[in-house]
């Protein structure tokens, strides 16, 4: 398994249309409160991440732009892509280098600048992000779309009503308007959202994550770097990575993301948590809500719910704080927004800060059991990561 | 009748265009504010287009099927495994010995949407409605469905597969139609 390796370091930008700042000024913005939070310098930086999904942006080597900028020269450095988990993938990349000895300090930093480009070249490119030749070509499907393809099959079999997604939407504005890192921060009613036009039927515009710019960074270090760096080492316990068809038509059910059931097994199995009952090990989660239904997936393909239970969930109000496990309290996609190839190292960010009880009061959630957990997902459940992350040193 | 999304992205892009195009010319730089937050933005003075060659020499019964309005699809001989998207190989035998076989065009509605907001390259057309279909044999479809009204479509409801031509582009695809 390697050497133990903790989150030291953690910057996250301002989430939004970002027109004040281009690519390389918007990474260091993150990169700079990452740097300022470790207490390192760039000459400590063995090896640096960059995750960039692009497309829509001019850069076609986001990797050496920001580099540059940062001055990161002459580390050495890659582009890495998983779709909308790229940035999980780039703190398991980071991860890996560190356990595996060949580096003691790494950075991953994930931007994404998707509004240099027309809101509908944007969803041309998301669009795309499936099997292109198969499924796009022909039949024209948006991201909106994939996942209204999931939210039509859950809600026939469970029941759930086009009201209960818009309740995952409340919550997470609830929460956004607390966070002043998010691109919404206002609250919303579930009847604004029952009045938002259709995006991809049964799924409206406030069942969706926005367009947006931003960047977020971590610094991971290797145990005996990190104690020396910092007090509050927050661990990467377990990532569990898997993937699935790119055809959604090979696919059998639409009420899961398989991949991110797999993810899940996988880095509970190596975090030592319940797979039957994840919630009494966490204290706090961010789960990848692009669109409403998909949050309510992941309660189900996390266990945090029983198949067809997640809707109960979010009726209860059982994922705000003070419910059976918190969820989103960053404001999610939803609210703080969904850079792309930013978000999985924005989840990474945002749990370090709640471990370390340093978000603002009004969403911090209670830290008993030192406990949080990120679940990614790229593209429609083509790619998914689930991080464990923790105060306490893993046990080997 | 309302424009439609193409119309209203190109005259947004027009708009621009020209605005950039005026600034420039008393400026002598293609820099103007967001409308929104004033902040300066360089108009890009390239341009590319994406209209990508993609090989389908090794299945190209598929689109001969197509012609004569049938769906076809390859079968491992080795394991007997059915592939739809066709593929010539099978990862899992590690063999490329496969049959083409004719798909039955029958089967029931799994899941359905409503593209209401359009990716660029599909603004030309009104809403349309993409569904999957699993046929008797097993495997599934995605496609354009017959109907824009979800509330006509139900889940588990019977339908076929139909060869027809695409416009206004006029090329051969297939399309799921409600059978009930």
């Amino acid at each position: 398994m390697g050497r133990q390796v903790a989150i030291v370091g953690v910057g996250h930008s301002k989430f939004g249309t970002r027109h004040d700042a281009n690519i390389a000024e918007l990474a260091w913005e993150s990169i700079r409160q990452a740097l300022d939070d470790a207490g390192v310098g760039q000459e400590d930086i063995e090896y640096f991440v960059v995750s960039n999904a692009g497309g829509w942006s001019s850069e076609p080597l986001p990797a050496v732009v920001v580099g540059e900028y940062a001055g990161l020269n002459p580390k050495g450095t890659v582009r890495v892509e998983a779709a909308c988990a790229s940035g999980s993938a780039a703190l398991k990349l980071a991860h890996d280098i560190v356990a595996s000895g060949q580096a003691d300090i790494v950075l991953a930093v994930g931007i994404e600048k998707m509004n240099e480009s027309p809101t509908p070249t944007v969803v041309e490119y998301i669009g795309r992000a499936g099997n292109f030749f198969w499924e796009f070509q022909n039949f024209g499907l948006t991201f909106p779309g994939y996942y209204a393809l999931y939210a039509t099959a859950y809600m026939h079999k469970y029941g759930a009503t086009e009201e209960d997604l818009c309740r995952v939407a409340v919550k997470n504005h609830y929460y956004g308007a607390r966070n002043p890192k998010a691109q919404f921060q206002r609250e919303i009613t579930v009847e604004a959202c029952m009045n938002s036009r259709y995006v991809a039927w049964p799924l409206k515009l406030f069942d969706c994550s926005p367009i947006t710019d931003g960047s977020a960074a971590v610094i991971v270090a290797s145990e005996e770097i990190a104690r020396k760096l910092t007090d509050t080492p927050v661990w990467i316990r377990a990532i569990g990575a898997a993937s699935d068809t790119s055809n959604l038509s090979k696919r059998t059910d639409f009420t899961s993301l398989r991949a991110a059931v797999e993810a899940a097994r996988m880095a509970y199995r190596k975090a030592g948590i319940d797979p039957e009952n994840p919630v009494k090990h966490i204290d706090v989660a961010e789960v990848h809500d692009c669109f409403t239904i998909a949050e309510i997936l992941a309660y189900e393909d996390l266990g945090f719910a029983k198949r067809g239970e997640g809707v109960k969930l979010v009726r209860e109000e059982q994922t705000y704080i003070g419910g059976l496990i918190p969820v989103n309290l960053s404001g999610g996609l939803k609210a703080k927004g969904h850079p792309i190839a930013a978000t999985g190292v924005s989840m990474a960010a945002e749990l370090t800060r709640q471990l370390r009880q340093e978000v603002e009061k009004e969403r911090q959630a209670t830290i008993n059991k030192g406990i949080a957990l990120a679940h990614n997902v790229g593209g429609t459940g083509h790619y998914a990561y689930v991080t464990i992350l923790s105060l306490e040193k893993p046990s080997k | 009748m309302s424009k439609s999304q193409k119309e209203m992205m190109e005259e947004a892009l027009k708009q621009l265009h020209m605005f950039v195009e005026s600034i420039k010319k008393s400026t002598g730089l293609p820099i103007v504010p967001d409308q929104k937050s004033g902040a300066a933005l360089w108009y890009d003075q390239r341009q590319i287009t994406n209209k990508y060659l993609i090989s389908v020499d090794r299945i190209r019964p598929f689109y001969d099927g197509l012609m004569d309005g049938k769906l076809m699809a390859t079968k491992c001989k080795h394991c007997g495994q059915l592939y739809f998207p066709p593929q010539v190989d099978c990862p899992k035998c590690r063999k490329s010995d496969m049959e083409w076989v004719e798909l039955s065009r029958e089967g029931e509605l799994i899941t359905f949407t409503v593209i209401n907001i359009k990716p660029a390259s599909f603004a030309h057309y009104p809403d349309y409605t993409v569904g999957i279909a699993r046929l008797k044999e097993g495997i599934n479809i995605t496609a354009w469905v017959r109907e824009t009204d979800p509330k006509k479509l139900r889940i588990g409801m019977k339908v076929r597969v139909e060869v027809v031509k695409r416009e206004p582009e006029g090329y051969l695809t297939y399309e799921i139609v409600p059978a009930e």
